[in-house]
């Protein structure tokens, strides 16, 4: 007498007379087993910690537990002045430190009267969408590991190294730059920057065709991520979802361009969004096609934005920075479009102090995980690994 | 509001929807503040929040699908703590609002609007973790940021962080 599992049966009790296989009992109830994932494992691409009920392979309820990284940003910022908190707004999500600074920067001058120098509006989008590449590229690298796809992941380090030289040129700092000021800029960027990051552009763009061809067209990739995880737009909606994860659902929805700020009005440019010819709009291909796609339209803006940007000529990039950083009394909440969503900082200020009284961080990955719980249900555990790559989280701005 | 003085579109765009609101909820809500950074009105009945939330949602000429943001706030000289509320409807009508809820600093609670909006879930657990005020019948309500055993709620402006963590020396 053995026990068996027969597709289609559940488990089954089964005995052998001679040649024929005997069913003695069928639908067996099998044993749930708690399975804890991470906070030490590669594929939370972090320190997040799933706790998934299985049953065989499949994942019946997966609860994530977040925290492992908490590291106060809120109670610090109610401690520094406004300027300070930049840093801190860098190691929120740690891949794409100029779009918080950009995120940041802009919600404080929403309370401040200044007028920001137009070359630094153009350098402020030129470094943020940079960083976006930068950023995408080890969100579509990782996302391949996770599926066992090594080669796309060395050729998205290998050019991504690119970019951080770039702005290492600029700010002095591989990742965690404190280049955008509340006001302006820490330095203006070097002279020959934009001949470089045009070189880079050239360099970059059939690499992008590359890219799609190695990973995104692989068949064994579309077989892991195509029609897994859907999540319907409404839903996402409800779940506050935003960024590439959003417009993975369908929906055309794109701060840059619903809620504009700085000069990406004057930028002509796509917003990607899948039509549901090469995956199922919603699920985990959809979203990492978004990621791939949008980098394209990232290089676009930035080409504009060299054309564009006014000469160096004396320009001085703190010309609009604040002295003393002491907002009018209200309240403010601004956000923008970062790599994986709307970073929104809800700030309070009593007009008085140089320190606010509240600053929260909306963080986008935050919003994407909490849907986590539903899109597991039912799930094959290494589907699962799928579906959390697909979100693209940074522990660091969920955890805050 | 001064005399005279003109506001932006998208802040006539929220007092339109204000309007609304106060027209089915009238003393429930306060009056609207239209300030131009985060026009906003706050909700004195908290009982009524939740359908004011279900209203806000699913009228036709109001569908704030989108909850951008929910952010805890401790109003110490009011001996309060509240929550701020982001509302939007995101590519139905695109205006915006905020909302306004405080209870009692210690001991109060407010309803959940997590069966509302899906996001309100988290952010009501992480309010509650660093402020300490209550969001009755939430789903599960339990601390998200913290250790399920940490004592007090550190973002509030008197916090005293405990001297000692299973045998870890906290203050360094």
């Amino acid at each position: 007498m053995q026990e068996l599992d027969i597709a289609g049966m559940g488990s089954v009790r089964v005995t052998r007379k001679g040649n024929n296989v005997v069913i003695l009992e069928k639908d067996l109830q099998t044993e749930q087993m708690v399975l804890a994932m991470g906070p030490q494992h590669p594929s939370t691409h972090g320190v997040l910690k799933l706790e998934c009920l299985t049953d065989g392979e499949v994942v019946t309820h997966a609860e994530p537990y977040l925290g492992y990284l908490h590291r106060c940003f809120e109670k610090c910022c109610e401690n520094v002045d406004y300027p300070a908190i930049v840093p801190y707004t860098d190691r929120l999500d740690y891949l794409a430190g100029m779009n918080s600074e950009f995120a940041y920067a802009i919600t404080v001058e929403k309370l401040l009267d200044v007028e920001i120098p137009r070359r630094v509006e153009f350098i402020r989008v030129i470094v943020a969408e940079l960083n976006r590449i930068a950023s995408h590229l080890v969100a579509i690298g990782t996302y391949g590991i996770d599926l066992g796809a090594f080669t796309p992941f060395l050729f998205c380090f290998r050019d991504r190294e690119i970019i951080l030289s770039l702005l290492e040129w600029a700010s002095g700092a591989r990742m965690l730059y404190n280049y955008i000021w509340v006001g302006g800029l820490a330095y203006d960027v070097p002279a020959d920057f934009s001949k470089r990051v045009m070189e880079f552009v050239t360099y970059f763009r059939p690499k992008t065709v590359e890219l799609y061809k190695l990973l995104t067209e692989n068949e064994i990739f579309v077989k892991r991520t195509r029609g897994i995880g859907i999540m319907p737009a409404d839903v996402a909606i409800n779940y506050g979802w935003s960024g590439p994860m959003l417009r993975g659902s369908g929906v055309k929805w794109d701060l840059r361009r619903n809620d504009p700020y700085s000069v990406y009005p004057e930028l002509d440019f796509e917003v990607p969004v899948p039509d549901g010819k090469v995956s199922d709009i919603g699920d985990c291909l959809s979203r990492h096609l978004v990621r791939a796609l949008e980098m394209d339209e990232s290089l676009k803006i930035i080409e504009q934005c060299i054309d564009k940007m006014p000469s160096a000529e004396g320009f001085n990039a703190r010309s609009a920075v604040p002295k003393r950083v002491r907002p009018k009394a209200g309240e403010v909440y601004g956000r923008a479009e970062n790599p994986r969503g709307e970073l929104g900082f809800y700030i309070q200020s009593d007009g008085k102090s140089t320190k606010p009284l509240r600053c929260k961080a909306r963080s986008s990955c935050f919003v994407n995980l909490s849907a986590m719980k539903d899109l597991s249900k039912g799930q094959l555990i290494p589907d699962l690994v799928a579906i959390i790559g697909s979100i693209d989280i940074v522990l660091g701005e969920v955890d805050r | 509001m001064e005399e005279g003085h003109v506001l932006s579109h998208s802040v006539q765009q929220s007092a339109a929807a204000y309007a609304i609101i106060h027209d089915k909820f009238g003393d429930a809500v306060t009056a609207f503040d239209a300030n131009e950074t985060m026009p906003f009105f706050e909700v004195l009945d908290t009982a009524v929040w939740p359908e004011i939330a279900l209203f806000m949602r699913d009228n036709p000429k109001l569908k704030f699908n989108y909850m951008a943001c929910l952010s805890g706030v401790d109003y110490q000289s009011e001996d309060k703590v509240g929550i701020v509320c982001n509302l939007e409807s995101l590519g139905q009508l695109n205006h915006k609002i905020a909302v306004k809820v405080k209870c009692a600093r210690t001991g109060g609670s407010i309803p959940s609007v997590a069966g509302v909006w899906h996001t309100a879930n988290w952010h009501e657990r992480e309010a509650y973790d660093l402020f300490g005020m209550l969001f009755s019948s939430h789903p599960d309500m339990r601390r998200i940021l913290c250790p399920d055993d940490w004592e007090g709620h550190p973002l509030l402006k008197d916090y005293k962080v405990q001297e000692s963590y299973h045998g870890i020396k906290v203050p360094y």
